[in-house]
């Protein structure tokens, strides 16, 4: 990437920052006890991720990430929070259980994470061969239409059927019987 | 601070770091809602991973992007019947807390 002086640097660094706001909105996610801040951290690892898609050469995506998970999901989620109460109850565990069942969680977690990311990094994975596709919005919306038709047609009758089951679902009740 | 980003090693290991805090939450989380969020940052590091793999280790650049794309339409519907579930057990017994909903009623 040729550009004015200190390019290379700046480039790394939004990369950087995109790796950190998703790891430190995972970490807030997960981690904090209020439902808002867990929101509002699922929503920073989204912005992060959309980060990570654009240097994965995904520009479509990133804007689909941000649109979708932020603008639809994280929306979705603050309004169920408005509607019923939120704060968890303080721990009804005594607190040598609550340290127990922490570190376990964490002990499988971390497990997890070493697991995979060696896996990951370690596996000899093969290099494609032949000439790549450059993955445009052009190319993904000719396939979406052509190879991946029924499957798009399916997707679309599952968010029919989950916009109609939300609604009965969220209605019942609200009647007396 | 610079990392290599042309190397798919970063990207496998922060999904590595994202699936982890997901289960992490999934466990330890005592609200529905709580658990909800959990599970959508494993969707997350799936859809990472989607894109990684696509990007470095494939030649038809679209498969990867179409895949994540259906990934998200699906975490939409997840979400929105969940909540609308998450809702409904609060009308009926004031509290989203995990523990809190124990019985079945036929």
């Amino acid at each position: 990437m040729k550009g004015f002086p200190g390019m290379e640097y700046a480039v790394g660094f939004v990369f950087g920052v995109a790796v950190l706001t998703t790891v430190a909105g995972a970490l807030l996610a997960a981690l904090t006890t209020r439902v808002i801040r867990s929101v509002c951290g699922l929503a920073l690892c989204c912005f992060g991720l959309a980060g990570l898609y654009y240097f994965l050469r995904a520009p479509f995506l990133s804007l689909m990430e941000i649109l979708i998970y932020v603008g639809a999901i994280c929306v979705t989620i603050v309004f169920a929070v408005m509607l019923a109460e939120t704060d968890e109850a303080p721990a009804r565990e005594t607190r040598l259980a609550a340290i127990g069942w922490g570190a376990l969680a964490l002990f499988i977690s971390g497990a997890v994470f070493w697991g995979v990311a060696r896996l990951g990094i370690k596996h000899a994975w093969v290099l494609p061969e032949g000439k790549a596709t450059t993955g445009s919005v052009k190319e993904i919306g000719v396939a979406l239409l052509t190879t991946y038709g029924f499957a798009f047609e399916i997707i679309s009758l599952v968010l029919l059927v989950a916009i109609l089951g939300a609604l009965v679902i969220a209605r019942y009740g609200r009647t007396k019987p | 601070m610079s990392f290599d980003y042309e190397r798919p090693d970063i990207y496998l290991a922060v999904a590595a770091f994202v699936l982890a805090t997901g289960i992490y939450g999934l466990v330890r989380r005592r609200t529905l809602i709580g658990m909800l969020i959990a599970g959508e940052l494993i969707f997350s590091a799936a859809s990472l991973n989607f894109v990684t793999m696509n990007r470095f280790f494939v030649t038809d650049k679209a498969v990867g992007q179409i895949c994540v794309l259906f990934i998200m339409a699906l975490a939409a519907a997840e979400i929105s019947i969940a909540l609308s579930i998450v809702i409904a057990v609060y009308r009926n017994y004031r509290s989203i807390g995990s523990k809190d909903v124990s019985e079945m009623n036929g």
